[in-house]
């Protein structure tokens, strides 16, 4: 019996060690990736340049166009489980309830709202990748299919990416899907195949009411200059640490 | 792709409340569950292999081999449900030759490969050296080669050879305890830095995957020990198995402890997800959580092994081993479960916190049931040929007969 005792307590004993040890390395990788990622993409941007786009909700009508000019110019599956951008409906009732629906993304548009009481106030909130400057989803990459452009625009590269989803779970806003024709993760580019001939993302082009505004965050004279000079400016979940570059103007705080 | 549509299809019929587009695909399945729940079962049994080894309980040492080999088989299968599960697993050595040195998925297979070569192997080769070597000289032709070439082609079998062959088993082992630990807790790891999801995010996640992983090692080699002496028409080590429960029941407390400290934690604090996990727990999550994790798993074993341990001079050997036999079968289920709950509870509510979402497993296809179960069954055939070659029993002294 008492031989057991000592057995166990040696046992005890050695196991915190073991505890402490172990969970010690996890720890110290953290510290590292946070602080590598940190500091990340802005060091080396190409000719000082980041994409960026500002989004003003009190523009947007709900019209979906944006959502259909997407899936034709980027080939997204035309059902209803896959987006690369989608538009949100946020309807506020007398009741502070908040009920929030996206109908096919919003593609088609939104029925008129059957009501489950009073409605107090309503709006649209325009959702995509966020191009994230410290981006979970780049971190995650196991073999860095995921990656940041120079000029701040996270991309995906289907010849490379293995599938493994862990990028979608990591994507606090679920702007990511498994595209099922090439098997990998895909997402919002912000057109950069557009981009690099000059041209703006598909979204904002089509956007009768320019509710999307596109452009480069660190020019000094631009529409999104312009933007951010004249809106109070919002980011999704600041509270993630992951710096979106997807700026909202008029942004209410049950949007998440 | 069809039947993908279909599923997607009768998914968004099932939702409730809000949820983005893009999460009515649930994308880690029953596959993912099983991943951890394998890789649990292997640090378990090794942890459980070491006691005897390291910490020198000696009551166990009729387990220590049959458990080195059961880890070996269940680690041997673990990386099949992740490979099967990629988009494109002709790809997977990607994640060896050029791994995002910030990806905590892109360690698996250095931690993977350190294990399976650096320790359970080489600990098993130093093991059972001397026996290879008197096997070799036993038997005869391709035998005798098999046995040769297993032992490596040593043949010293002097006390010094052997003296060392058993200090290098307790220093790989040594190693392995750490490693096993960091085998488990890293498996947690890649779930609890998932910021996004607040369901996983949790610094406690690894700590609760290693308990976890202790009691399900210990639960299986009971299990193992119990069927295979049936089986054998062998005698059962009392003092053997009645240390096992003692252990398993030690593992469980703390586990349970850790699992209740998250659990109240999350509830005390009270952070915005709070209302969506509630509503999970409470509805998609009952039979799974509550019941079979909580009440079957959990509960009901700590009370059986704990009145056994207490009235163990009352209670006879024939009750005794089927007590502990239940709750060992009892344990495993709730572990399973626990899996289940952590891989595809994670995925049930949206990162919006506004809707539920739910998980509808296939039968058959890659990701489905029969597959699920063909991965549970695989570690038990590779354990029954894996025996055969090297007998883990202390009675066996000729050649094994195959």
């Amino acid at each position: 019996m008492n031989e057991d005792k000592v057995e166990r307590r040696s046992f005890v004993k050695t196991l915190v060690g073991l505890v402490a040890t172990a969970g010690a390395i996890p720890l110290l990788s953290t510290f590292d990736k946070i602080y590598a990622s940190a500091n990340d993409t802005e060091n080396e941007l190409i000719g000082g340049k980041r994409y960026g786009m500002g989004i003003n909700i009190k523009s947007c009508i709900g019209c979906g166009r944006c959502v259909d000019a997407c899936k034709r110019e980027n080939n997204v599956p035309r059902d209803p489980y896959h987006f690369r951008t989608w538009v949100e409906r946020y309807a506020i009732l007398m009741s502070g309830e908040t009920k929030v629906d996206s109908p096919n993304g919003g593609m088609e548009g939104f029925p008129a709202e059957t009501s489950e009481g009073e409605i107090l106030r309503s709006f649209f909130a325009p959702k995509l990748c966020n191009h994230c400057s410290n981006a979970p989803c780049v971190q995650v990459c196991p073999v860095g299919a995921t990656y940041t452009t120079p000029d701040g625009v996270v991309l995906v590269d289907k010849d490379y990416c293995i599938g493994c989803r862990y990028c979608i779970q990591a994507c606090p806003y679920g702007a990511r899907f498994f595209d099922p024709a090439t098997r990998t993760a895909s997402k919002c580019t912000f057109c950069y195949h557009r981009l690099s001939k000059g041209l703006l993302p598909a979204c904002v082009e089509v956007c009768p009411t320019q509710a999307r505004i596109f452009g480069d965050t660190l020019a000094r004279a631009s529409q999104l200059t312009r933007f951010f000079r004249f809106n109070e400016i919002q980011v999704l979940k600041p509270d993630l640490n992951t710096r979106p570059q997807v700026f909202y103007a008029g942004l209410d705080g049950v949007v998440r | 792709m069809d039947r993908l549509t279909e599923q997607l299809a009768h998914a968004l019929k099932s939702i409730t409340g809000y949820i983005y587009p893009n999460e009515i695909e649930l994308h880690w399945g029953i596959l993912i569950v099983i991943y951890p729940y394998l890789t649990g079962l292997v640090a378990g049994a090794f942890i459980l292999a070491s006691l005897v080894k390291v910490f020198k309980v000696k009551a166990l040492e009729p387990t220590y081999r049959l458990a080195l080999l059961t880890a070996l088989s269940f680690l041997i299968i673990a990386p099949v449900p992740l490979l099967s599960h990629l988009g494109h697993p002709e790809r997977f050595y990607e994640i060896l030759f050029t791994p995002n040195s910030k990806s905590a998925m892109a360690m698996f297979g250095f931690v993977y490969a350190w294990y399976l070569m650096m320790v359970l192997l080489l600990e098993i080769w130093f093991d059972y050296r001397a026996e290879l070597v008197r096997w070799a000289e036993e038997s005869t032709g391709f035998k005798r080669l098999a046995y040769r070439a297993l032992a490596l082609w040593s043949s010293d079998k002097s006390d010094k050879a052997l003296a060392f062959d058993k200090r290098a088993v307790r220093l790989i082992t040594l190693v392995g305890i750490p490693s096993a630990f960091l085998l488990h807790g890293y498996v947690g790891f890649i779930f609890g830095s998932i910021k996004a999801n607040p369901w996983w995010s949790s610094v406690l996640i690894p700590v609760v995957f290693l308990f976890s992983s202790i009691v399900s090692g210990i639960a299986l080699m009971l299990v193992i020990y119990l069927v295979t002496s049936l089986w054998r028409r062998k005698k059962i080590d009392m003092p053997c198995i009645d240390k096992m429960s003692e252990f398993l029941l030690y593992a469980l407390i703390i586990d349970f402890s850790l699992e209740l400290l998250d659990f109240v934690h999350r509830l005390y604090q009270s952070e915005e997800s709070i209302e969506i996990l509630g509503n999970m727990i409470s509805g998609r999550l009952f039979i799974s959580l509550i019941i079979v994790q909580m009440l079957m798993g959990t509960i009901l074993p700590l009370i059986a092994l704990g009145i056994t341990r207490v009235r163990r001079r009352v209670l006879p050997e024939e009750l005794r081993r089927m007590i502990y036999l239940l709750a060992a079968i009892f344990v495993q289920a709730g572990i399973f479960s626990t899996r289940w709950n952590v891989v595809i509870g994670g995925q049930l509510f949206s990162k919006s916190l506004r809707g539920l979402t739910i998980y509808k497993m296939e039968v058959l296809g890659i990701e489905g049931l029969l597959m699920a179960i063909l991965l549970l069954v695989l570690p038990f055939v590779i354990l029954g040929v894996i025996v055969k070659i090297l007998p883990p029993w202390e009675e066996e002294v000729h050649s094994p007969t195959i």
